[in-house]
């Protein structure tokens, strides 16, 4: 019987529905007209355009007409909306819906045997696909969709009735399709089966170790348009992968970048190719908005709002950052923000813990800013637009889809009801309409009880209700008040006569006025009949005065959106530095009692007795002056890995990618006077990545910390790293340092003929971005930083360069140049130290303190570098240890973190020492610099002072009476009932060292997963 | 010429006839009465003797003082001439394992952390190498004594104080098993990269359970563990068991405790927990301890600083916090001590002193925190930790300031009188290239 009735309901709700043209029906065919007029209703045609007083009808899937005073035809449906809204179905341009989820990788965890898995070169997928499994625009939505019930049932709830599927898998993800939210077949829910040409830099479920970090993504994405382009005029390879990328660029473009940082990145992307993407962002574009207006992408937001922080434990709360509290009371101004800066973007419920939970989250926008015709924009007309479909949904228009919600009110004040969503002509209810109102007071007359009055308060959806009982004892108490269709329950227990429950249960007899009326059951046992009748309508509860509230006060945005970030950036100074020890580094020495006048950005004047002109004067009494510090070795300031380890040649990667300026170590060095910093591609292979030279340009974006005019330089290594010496099952070529140097050999070869076939006119080679870095170097275009540590290695790039004709700019690490300082010099090779450093590996059980000594005094131009976010902290003191250590002339300590890594760098025209003209960055120390009592007081970068002690003091003070004005705005929010989680800190961000190997997306993927789990 | 000089020159002129660490010898025991006339005394105390003078004699002190009112009769005595030079007590390095791993990435040389949880019944003292080619590296920049300090596990064992010139661990045993180590849990501050520590003491294995939940039950077991080696320690047990007679030295005061503990709970809790056995605990590491002075304070606890050269914890910490650290601490009147992590590091360690005076305290209580602070804090102070009459004459002459790199210059040294060999793989190593390349 079960199953007949199963069957029946099966029948029922699909074979009536449309008429599905190729499906045969097993029976009669059961088609109905679907004849609708939706009468007296607050038409919502769109954002710009409401129809008071409007009639709808509909036919089937469509909607027929929209207007006022409308005749409507014999056969229709009528329904009285009795003044109730309409609007249209909204639309979410990004989701997963109906996409099977897909399986991670066994065990990704890091490549080179870090995990517990061999490395994975190239595809497993079978066919003639991409090399790379993240490159899988062959997958497409509209062959794997399938309707999912439940997801769409929650998303319909919400008020959604169409959405963009994608499948959020890899780099080059395919093609996205958008549908409605029926629950029928597949066929009749596709309303746009090619929607967009999907995009990430997420590795994804993809099996290969490549790419292992954000700079392999970008080259890997960049190198595929290359492909592409190549591939539409050859006849070598026939590539399904590449042949569907080129035919999607016709498509829309939708990039899944998180955050506004990425969005940069995808932007740049976006220019070197002549691309318009539509990009997904994570909701932080607040913080930098202008950057982000100025890419002019549509963006597609989240709203999902940092859940509050339960403070009330204060050695918890002493976890959270001020980046973390600023987010919380700074995200739902986002969209308000975005809608302000003019940028178009729609809004999805991806990220939100459930779509139930989009209509808090938007009404918090609209609280912090967001306008409601923007929200409403944002869900409909502009996803709609995006995604193709404007002619079928987005609006209430005549020939659109019958896509469209009835509400109980304007859908954005509190307390509207969804009262039904209509999808396709199909009707949804979410929650019952034509139920009659029960609040109000009634009179009951309960046998064995008397005379009572109930009241019933609350919401219509969530009634509430007291009973009191009038007369001699006139006891009250709450109620519980269930209602049913048209039946209602009513439990309370008034302690004595009767003691126990009592529990009413009966049925409405009259709906106007309302009566009731039923059985009483005292303590399960019935004990007779009771009715009510309507005394009067529910009084509003007279509200407790609340004081008027201020508009809510926001802190203001900082530069970075992190710790010791300034709402305004420090300016740049003409400044007159007086009466100083000045450490010119040039031929004048140290001079005593000397002035440094900057101006412009620029050191104007050096010497004694300077003339101030209008320039601010610091007296530098008893101070020392030096040149800003560079470090030639630093890993700060980079995101997403900087090692893409997966190959042993990664000359396609590019720091200056990756770049973050959101990174507290950036001011922690300027505290400790460095100013220019390079940054590197790690250790893990012979042939890393491209280097970026980056000036500490504290609060600047990542673009602008780039030092303009720099000759390029790329990271090379041997060893015991690029051998993958730690590794317990190394699978990836060399594992010798015979290894190695073949590996330079082939690379360099390859890269020669190359070089060769391009200078070919009418050839079609295919551009290589690995190949071009190494030609570069061989033109002398790029030049080399090479991680060493033993003399064979040294002597044996020497030979490779020799024989290949490139040339060898530094060795860094070098701990044994020492024993080679003569070679090194006789190839004006220059030399990037540790101070002390030893014995944390084999390679380095000869590693001795007086190695930077001898270098530097056989003539090597030699430089102390920090490749640790700590040690660049102290660098000054690090080259005070060559004084301990082989007593090195004060003068030319300084040097091994000034002037010599300028030298190395190419950059000793504008910086390294205080010479007129160059560059204003500058240090002012308490003491010898080299000393260790020496404390860095004044950090000019630019002639700008991104550190200065005496201000970072106030930036404290203030940054605490922040955090706790937003501890207090938490604890007053949990007190108001907000839902509130535990205070964890922030993920703190990885300190990377050349050794930092890791699978960035692996573990990001793990951790979402995690995440999501929780 | 004064005789420190030809010294000097005898030192130099024995090592360019012989290459390579086997050749670096232990000193002999002083065979004559000596005195240093002349020198700076930083007696370690927190006093300066401006011209000062230091006799001693079978490896004692038995004089100290101002040169310049006194007169001495030295007809005996080899004389030491320091004009102007530095006099330090010898350097202690507390927490460290030196001697126990000599090569980071090669796993055959690891001796500083044993397998399991409860390692109560380890011992550090017998695996200290004294061969090892680092320790002639820190004597040079004065660093003479170590606490040899194992590691693994929730409770890792005992360490022992060494001093840095020896044939075997018996001779280099100052005293033996000072300390008992152990690591307080910790609860995890933030999800993601990294997070809580504090080992499975006690815990179930198995999936993860609450990570407050965890911690309680290794605290549980702690205590399980402590009640019962008291009672075991007190007792006549039938029933042998390492572990808790290890623990003996904890419950009669001839042996420390030291906690490892960095936020304000573990801290109080490492603490709180001590007490109720009776010890007065060391706490190891506190980057918090700036929060607790008072509580630190009135329980009389000793606080072991690490690496002052360190970022901060948080990312709104002062950037300058790990520098500050050292001086928040003793200015508030909690007893201080600076450790270096690692073992080859440690001949930074007079510089971390030199930090924590640049960053708000005077040179000399900067100089206590490596030398009389850490001897009380390891339980040697009658014999060393600063120059006093009776105590070891274990010192070092550097021509400059030795807590600056740019002054630091050590150019003569003596552990219980021994004048040691200052020379090590490095400046072997040195001299060689540098004559190679025919340079200085």
């Amino acid at each position: 019987m079960k199953k007949i009735l199963l069957a029946l309901a099966l029948v029922f709700s699909t074979a009536f529905l449309f008429a599905q043209q190729t499906y045969p029906v097993n029976g009669s065919y059961d088609i109905r007209q679907g004849l609708y007029a939706f009468t007296n209703a607050n038409i919502v045609v769109n954002a710009n355009q409401t129809i008071s007083n409007g009639v709808l009808l509909i036919k089937d899937k469509i909607i027929q007409s929209v207007g006022t005073g409308t005749a409507i035809p014999k056969g229709y449906v009528v329904i009285d909306l009795k003044g109730k809204y309409i609007y249209p179905s909204l639309i979410d341009a990004f989701t997963s819906y109906g996409i099977p989820e897909a399986q991670r990788a066994a065990a990704a965890g890091g490549f080179g045997g870090f995990g517990g898995r061999q490395s994975i070169f190239t595809s497993t997928k079978k066919g003639a696909y991409s090399w790379n499994e993240s490159i899988r625009p062959e997958t497409e939505v509209r062959s794997i969709f399938t309707i999912d019930a439940k997801k769409a049932d929650d998303l319909r709830k919400a008020g959604f009735g169409s959405v963009n599927a994608i499948n959020r898998d890899g780099i080059a993800r395919g093609t996205s399709a958008a549908v409605t939210l029926i629950d029928g077949k597949e066929n009749d829910a596709m309303l746009n089966d090619q929607t967009a040409a999907n995009y990430s830099f997420n590795r994804g479920t993809s099996s290969n170790d490549y790419p292992s970090s954000l700079m392999g993504s970008i080259a890997l994405l960049r190198q595929t348009y290359l492909d592409a382009a190549w591939y539409k005029n050859q006849k070598e390879e026939y590539n399904i992968s590449l042949e569907q990328f080129n035919k999607q660029q016709a498509l829309p473009q939708i990039f899944e970048a998180d955050g506004w940082a990425n969005i940069l990145r995808v932007d740049k992307i976006a220019k070197e190719f002549g691309k318009t993407f539509i990009i997904k962002s994570t909701g932080d574009e607040y913080q930098r908005i202008d950057a982000v207006k100025a890419t002019g992408a549509t963006l597609i937001i989240p709203i999902n709002f940092p859940k509050a922080f339960d403070v009330e434990d204060p050695t918890e709360a002493r976890n959270l950052s001020l980046a973390q509290l600023k987010g919380w009371e700074l995200a739902p101004t986002n969209p308000g923000v975005l809608e302000k800066a003019g940028v178009k973007f729609a809004l999805t419920t991806t990220g939100l813990d459930a779509p139930s939970a989009f209509w808090a989250s938007v009404q918090q926008a609209i609280t912090a800013g967001l306008t409601e015709k923007q929200a409403l924009m944002s869900v409909t007309e502009i996803p709609a637009a995006m995604l193709g479909i404007s002619d079928k949904v987005g609006s209430i228009e005549k020939g659109k889809l019958a896509n469209f919600l009835i509400t109980s009110d304007n859908i954005f004040k509190a307390g509207n009801i969804i009262y039904e969503n209509w999808v396709q002509g199909k009707r949804f209810v979410v929650s019952k309409m034509d139920v009659t109102d029960l609040r109000g007071t009634y009179n009951l007359n309960i046998d064995g009880i008397g005379s009572t009055v109930l009241r019933v308060t609350g919401t219509a959806a969530a009634p509430m209700a007291a009973i009191e009982r009038l007369g001699a004892d006139s006891v009250k108490t709450n109620a519980t008040f269930t209602r049913s269709g048209d039946w209602v329950t009513i439990t309370f227990n008034l302690k004595k006569n009767p003691v126990g429950d009592v529990r009413l249960s009966g049925f409405l007899t009259s709906a106007s006025p309302v009566a009731f009326s039923g059985d009483v059951i005292v303590n399960s046992i019935a004990a007779g009949h009771w009715s009510g009748t309507f005394k009067e309508a529910a009084r509003e509860m007279p509200k407790r005065d609340e004081p008027v509230k201020a508009p809510a006060t926001l802190g203001s945005l900082i530069f970075p959106f992190i710790a010791f970030g300034t709402d305004k950036l420090p300016a740049q100074e003409s400044v007159l530095l007086k009466n100083a020890t000045v450490w010119t580094n040039e031929k004048e020495g140290i001079l005593q009692n000397a002035d440094v006048l900057l101006e412009g950005g620029k050191i104007k004047a050096v010497g004694k007795n300077l003339s101030a002109g209008s320039a601010k004067v610091i007296d530098a009494t008893g101070k020392h002056i030096t040149a800003g510090i560079i470090d030639e070795h630093s890993h700060i300031a980079g995101s997403g890995g900087i090692n893409e380890g997966a190959q042993s040649v990664s000359s396609e990667v590019r720091i200056g990618d990756i770049l973050t300026s959101e990174d507290v170590n950036i001011y922690r060095q300027l505290a400790g006077g460095v100013t220019t910093s390079q940054i590197l591609h790690g250790s893990a292979n012979p042939i890393g990545g491209q280097s970026q030279l980056i000036k500490l340009r504290w609060g600047k974006l990542p673009e602008e910390l780039k030092f303009a005019g720099a000759d390029g330089f790329i990271k090379f290594a041997l060893g015991e790293n690029v051998k993958q010496s730690s590794s317990q099952n190394n699978q990836r070529f060399p594992a010798t340092r015979m290894g190695v140097e073949q590996t330079f050999v082939d690379a360099f070869s390859r890269a020669k003929d190359y070089e060769k076939a391009l200078s070919v006119k009418g050839n079609n080679v295919r551009r290589d971005l690995e190949l071009d870095a190494l030609v570069e170097i061989l033109n002398n275009k790029r030049f080399i930083t090479c991680h060493s540590y033993v003399q064979s290695e040294i002597n044996m790039l020497i030979h490779v360069a020799d024989s290949l004709g490139f040339k060898i700019n530094t060795f860094t690490h070098i701990l044994e140049g020492y024993k080679v300082a003569d070679k090194m010099k006789a190839h004006g090779i220059a030399a990037s130290t540790f101070s002390d450093w030893w014995a944390y590996k084999m390679e380095v059980q000869e590693a001795i303190p007086y190695n930077g000594k001898i270098m530097h005094n056989v003539g090597i131009t030699t430089a102390f570098n920090s490749d640790d976010a700590e040690m660049a902290r102290h660098l000054n003191q690090e080259a005070g240890k060559s004084v301990l250590y082989g007593g090195v002339p004060e003068e030319e300590a300084l040097k091994l973190v000034t002037l010599n890594p300028a030298k190395m760098l190419h950059i000793d025209n504008k910086v390294g020492s205080l010479k007129v003209g160059k560059d204003a960055d500058v240090v002012i120390w308490s003491a010898n610099p080299l000393s260790i009592y020496a404390r860095a007081e004044k950090t000019y970068v630019d002639g700008i002072a991104y550190w200065d002690m005496d201000r970072d003091a106030q930036v404290q003070v203030a940054q605490k009476a922040e955090k706790a004005r937003i501890i207090q705005k938490l604890l007053e929010s949990k007190n108001a009932g907000a839902r509130t989680q535990r205070p964890m800190g922030e993920r703190t961000p990885r300190l990377y060292h050349c050794e930092s190997q890791e699978d960035y997306w692996a573990e990001l993927n793990q951790m979402e997963g995690e995440h999501n789990h929780e | 010429m004064n005789k420190y000089l030809s010294t000097a020159i005898a030192l130099f002129a024995s090592v360019s006839l012989t290459y390579g660490q086997a050749n670096i010898s232990p000193a002999k025991p002083q065979s004559q009465k000596t005195v240093v006339m002349g020198a700076i005394i930083h007696t370690g105390d927190g006093k300066v003797i401006d011209n000062g003078y230091l006799i001693f004699d079978k490896g004692k002190i038995i004089g100290i003082g101002d040169a310049t009112v006194v007169k001495l009769a030295l007809t005996d005595a080899k004389i030491i001439t320091a004009n102007g030079k530095h006099i330090y007590p010898g350097f202690i390095s507390p927490i460290t394992n030196l001697g126990l791993l000599e090569i980071e990435s090669v796993k055959a040389t690891k001796d500083d952390s044993e397998l399991g949880e409860n390692n109560a019944h380890i011992r550090a003292l017998i695996a200290y190498n004294t061969d090892s080619k680092v320790p002639a590296t820190l004597r040079s920049n004065g660093i003479l004594m170590a606490q040899i300090t194992p590691a693994g596990g929730t409770i890792s064992g005992s360490s022992s104080v060494v001093q840095l010139d020896a044939w075997n661990w018996e001779d280099a045993a100052i005293k033996k098993d000072d300390a008992m180590h152990m690591t307080w849990p910790v609860a995890p501050r933030g999800r993601g990269f990294g997070g809580g520590g504090g080992g499975r003491f006690g815990a179930a294995a198995g999936p993860a359970v609450d990570p407050n939940e965890r911690i309680n039950a290794v605290i549980a077991e702690l205590n399980k563990f402590f009640t019962e080696a008291k009672l075991y320690t007190e007792t006549t047990p039938t029933v042998t068991n390492t572990r808790l007679a290890a623990m003996k030295g904890l419950f009669n005061g001839s042996q420390k405790l030291f906690i490892t503990a960095d936020g304000q709970k573990e801290i109080v809790g490492a603490v709180n927990f001590a007490k109720k056995f009776g010890i007065t605990p060391v706490i190891v590491g506190g980057d918090d301890a700036y929060l607790l002075t008072d509580f630190l304070k009135s329980n009389n606890v000793t606080v072991i600083v690490k690496q002052p050269h360190a970022l901060p914890n948080n990312a709104d910490d002062d950037v300058n916090m790990p520098y500050k650290n050292v001086a928040v601490l003793s200015k508030a009147g909690v007893n201080v001590v600076i450790s270096i992590d690692g073992f080859w590091q440690q001949r930074n360690l007079p510089f971390m002193a030199g930090t924590a005076s640049a960053w708000g305290m005077s040179k000399e209580d900067a100089l206590k925190t490596i030398t009389l602070n850490a001897a009380v804090a390891l339980g040697v102070d009658k014999t060393v930790g600063s120059l006093a009459i009776g105590k070891d004459a274990t010192f070092i002459i550097s021509a400059g300031d030795a807590l600056d790199m740019v002054t630091n210059k050590v150019e003569q040294a003596f552990i219980q009188g021994r004048d040691i060999n200052l020379d090590n793989l490095h400046k072997q190593l040195d001299k060689k290239f540098s004559d190679k390349y025919g340079i200085k």
